[in-house]
């Protein structure tokens, strides 16, 4: 009995490694771990290209808590065979990963595995060829473009009216009533006009703004035969400036007043900028200081010098952290869009005012939207995610 | 003494030489000033030939992508206003960096302060989650109505008389108020610049100089 018994058990043993752990070996001889599945590789939808969206699902031994996979390996090739080189390597519970170093119209395959604790690994699992490519419009933005295209038409539209000779009307804007005055001090005084264009490159709106008001400002400079100084932190910013302030003088009638020095660069540094002109009012001692164009920290130290040496101040941003310390230190300050309404104001060039105008009907569409959808909303009505912009 | 103590007795000297402007201006002012500003023109032009030059036109260009030519081109127009006679070329480089940037920030301006800030604004006037919140039907009739006013005091195409008046004062009396927070908000954030460069005068400069003299 006993020897049935031996042999039944010996038989027992022979068979278990087929029937309670059927566990493979690597090549090296390790044992290998179960596969991620599923590994799909896509374009990433609604971008510029130069992307490609891995995913696929985790390994059924990646469980939290009692894994033994410690992550993914993700390889890329260019060849469905041969070629693959590791691209990243993830944490264990991963699913997802975003190729972006590759380039569009290329056919990629890629290929995933994990690995686990002592160099084990799963057998790879492959996905490709995919392509990655650009969309040219994202749907998800479609609200977007209809805002610009609604914009850009009432615009037009009003460009076209104030083209045609219709007179359009624009608020008197406190901060711009008071130019003549500040510049029409200086000259009584025999000091110059300060103009500081801001701290940001002709890439930027408001600064661009600030060069516009500045063609206006030197005009009348100009034409009072005052003198104006502006002290530049952009290169480009400087370059443009001193185009403007030339034409203004020419415009005049007085290209002889015109002074290329006193529009100078000083330098990149937002503080090393804010010393020298510093400096400049100090020893110039202006009898009216302009600050219109973009603005950070060093806003109120400008406003403060200014302010002690007795300068009339007229400041325009559309930076909201900074128009509180323009507010209190300068004698007047154009509000945000002020800034932008300022050039339209002071020109009355058709182009200018039908833009203005044109911007005005946005702000009703606006103000409607607001409301009517704040009513709706009220009642369960989601108007708000119209607006959502990805 | 090491080079690093050196340093900050630099940098010390030069903190109470752009301190003393509070007093008037001074020619220890006028030295830190001028060290300043050559400082920081020569360090930002070698900045920029590193970081912007390199890597987005010279090595694109060795790189064979040869449509970085075209900004390459438009960089040199802009070189011409050293010449008179041929500066009117360099009108051709600062229109694009002008347009480039109103065509850029359209969009950017449209998102940023159109779409989202409507997004955020329409909001329901009474908040009914997780039953009657009176605090939050307060809160968001408060931003109704001071967006809605605000946008008025910012609408140019009329006279601000009548309700529209009174609506466009009730928008600068909003406008006022966030500025009165922002402005202490920025203000302590500015103290605390203060206190970070006493400390340094304090901690890095005095105690290490006294304990030096001392011997300690």
């Amino acid at each position: 009995m006993n020897r049935y018994r031996a042999l039944f058990l010996l038989a027992l043993l022979a068979s278990t490694p087929y029937v309670f752990a059927q566990v493979e070996t690597s090549p090296e001889g390790g044992e290998l771990l179960a596969p991620p599945s599923n590994f799909i590789a896509e374009d990433t939808p609604l971008d510029n290209g130069n992307s490609i969206s891995l995913s696929w699902n985790l390994s059924p031994e990646d469980i939290i808590g009692k894994t033994d996979i410690e992550g993914y390996i993700i390889e890329r090739s260019t060849e469905k065979e041969t070629g693959y080189q590791k691209i990243a390597e993830l944490p264990a519970g991963t699913t997802s990963y975003t190729d972006t170093e590759i380039e569009n119209k290329k056919n990629y395959y890629y290929k995933v595995y994990s690995i686990g604790k002592g160099g084990i690994h799963s057998e790879p699992i492959y996905a490709g060829p995919v392509i990655a490519s650009t969309q040219w419009f994202n749907p998800e933005r479609t609200n977007m473009l209809v805002a610009s295209i609604l914009l850009s038409l009432f615009v037009l539209y009003f460009i076209f009216r104030a083209r045609k000779g219709e007179k359009l009307y624009i608020r008197p804007i406190a901060g711009l009533e008071a130019v003549q005055e500040a510049i029409g001090r200086a000259t009584e005084m025999g000091k110059p006009v300060l103009y500081i264009p801001g701290i940001m490159d002709m890439d930027d709106i408001q600064t661009i703004a600030g060069i516009t008001i500045l063609g206006k400002v030197a005009r009348m400079v100009a034409e009072y035969d005052a003198e104006i100084l502006v002290p530049c932190c952009r290169s480009l910013v400087m370059t443009i400036a001193r185009e403007t302030v030339k034409e203004a003088y020419l415009d005049a009638g007085r290209p002889d007043a015109f002074k290329t020095d006193n529009i100078r660069y000083l330098t990149d540094d937002q503080f090393g900028y804010v010393a020298a002109v510093d400096g400049i009012m100090l020893r110039e001692k202006p009898a009216a200081n302009f600050y219109l164009g973009t603005f950070y920290a060093e806003s109120l130290i400008l406003a403060e010098t200014g302010h002690s040496v007795g300068a009339i101040q007229i400041a325009g941003t559309a930076m909201p952290s900074q128009l509180p310390f323009f507010v209190a230190a300068c004698d007047y300050t154009l509000i945000g869009e002020e800034l932008f309404a300022a050039s339209a104001y002071l020109s009355g060039e058709p182009l200018m005012l039908g833009s203005l105008i044109g911007q005005d009907m946005g702000k009703v569409i606006i103000l409607a939207f607001i409301i009517v959808g704040s009513v709706l909303e009220t009642f369960g009505v989601d108007v708000s995610s119209l607006f959502l912009t990805k | 003494m090491s080079i690093d103590f050196i340093g900050v007795w630099i940098a010390a000297l030069l903190t109470l030489f752009i301190f003393s402007f509070l007093y008037k201006d001074n020619p220890f002012y006028k030295f830190a000033e001028y060290l300043y500003v050559g400082i920081s023109a020569g360090y930002f032009a070698a900045y920029y030939y590193h970081n912007v030059m390199v890597p987005n036109l010279f090595v694109p260009l060795q790189n064979h992508q040869f449509d970085y030519l075209i900004p390459l081109v438009l960089g040199i127009t802009i070189l011409f206003r050293l010449f008179p006679k041929y500066s009117w070329v360099s009108r051709y480089g600062f229109a694009y960096s002008v347009a480039m940037g109103a065509g850029i920030n359209f969009i950017v301006y449209l998102q940023a302060n159109a779409m989202q800030q409507i997004n955020a604004t329409i909001l329901p006037l009474i908040s009914l989650e997780g039953g009657f919140n009176l605090g939050q039907t307060i809160s968001n009739i408060i931003i109704v109505i001071g967006v809605s006013a605000g946008l008025v005091y910012f609408y140019f195409s009329k006279p601000h008389k009548g309700f529209l008046g009174s609506t466009a004062r009730l928008g600068i009396w909003f406008l006022m108020i966030s500025f009165g927070a922002s402005f202490g908000y920025t203000v302590m954030a500015r103290i605390s610049i203060l206190i970070g460069r006493m400390q340094f005068l304090i901690n890095d400069w005095i105690k290490p100089t006294i304990a030096l003299i001392s011997g300690s």
